[in-house]
């Protein structure tokens, strides 16, 4: 004889359960923490985890740009290109600062100079932080 | 434009890629903050150590 009463959670019920919050593309939060900075953590529910490192990040560029950085607009040697990889781990925040023509030109003064560092470095960042989305929707950091 | 000075710059730095590193390095709230702290800490006081090894062998 088969007993159910309802709202009585089963093991069944309860990997059915663990098993959906697990479909869906398991990349989005990885591609969603690029573009958007805190995006993947966004996603999974992590509202504290994400809020930080948005701030931390889009503080990073945005300084960089106030101190008049420079945007890697083109590779014309070994260490633009080095430097353009790193701007484009900003995912949106770089295409967006590209077409608004934003950032300096040309590093004239010092400051300029630490002002493409953070860009840089805000880059770099952000992929460790979609990085982290994506092990966290796939189970390998809790 | 921001004139950020130079240790200005240096601790900006350190407090946006330590909660960076904190968050993702480590899985609990207090040992992501305590390792948050050990990073910020290991930024600065590696940026002043440097200073003065620069600054002594400039002399």
């Amino acid at each position: 004889m088969l007993y159910s009463q309802k709202g009585m959670a089963t093991t069944a019920t309860k990997n059915d359960a663990g098993q959906n919050s697990q479909q869906g593309f398991v990349y989005l939060p990885l591609i969603a923490g690029w573009l958007v900075p805190g995006a993947g953590h966004f996603l999974l529910r992590k509202w504290g985890r994400g809020a930080l490192l948005a701030a931390s990040i889009v503080g990073m560029f945005a300084l960089g740009l106030a101190m008049k950085g420079k945007i890697y607009t083109g590779a014309q040697d070994i260490l633009d290109l080095l430097g353009m990889a790193g701007d484009l781990g900003n995912g949106l925040l770089f295409f967006v600062s590209r077409v608004l023509g934003l950032g300096a030109d040309q590093v004239q003064v010092t400051t300029a100079d630490y002002g493409t560092k953070f860009i840089v470095v805000a880059g770099l960042l952000n992929v460790i932080a979609a990085v982290d989305a994506h092990n966290l929707r796939t189970g390998r950091k809790s | 434009m921001i004139h950020a000075s130079h240790f200005t710059a240096v601790l900006l730095f350190a407090l946006f890629a330590s909660t960076v590193f904190g968050i993702t390095m480590r899985e609990t709230p207090r040992r992501m903050f305590r390792y948050g702290i050990y990073c910020f800490t290991l930024f600065v006081g590696s940026a002043i150590l440097l200073s003065w090894v620069m600054f002594l062998i400039a002399r």
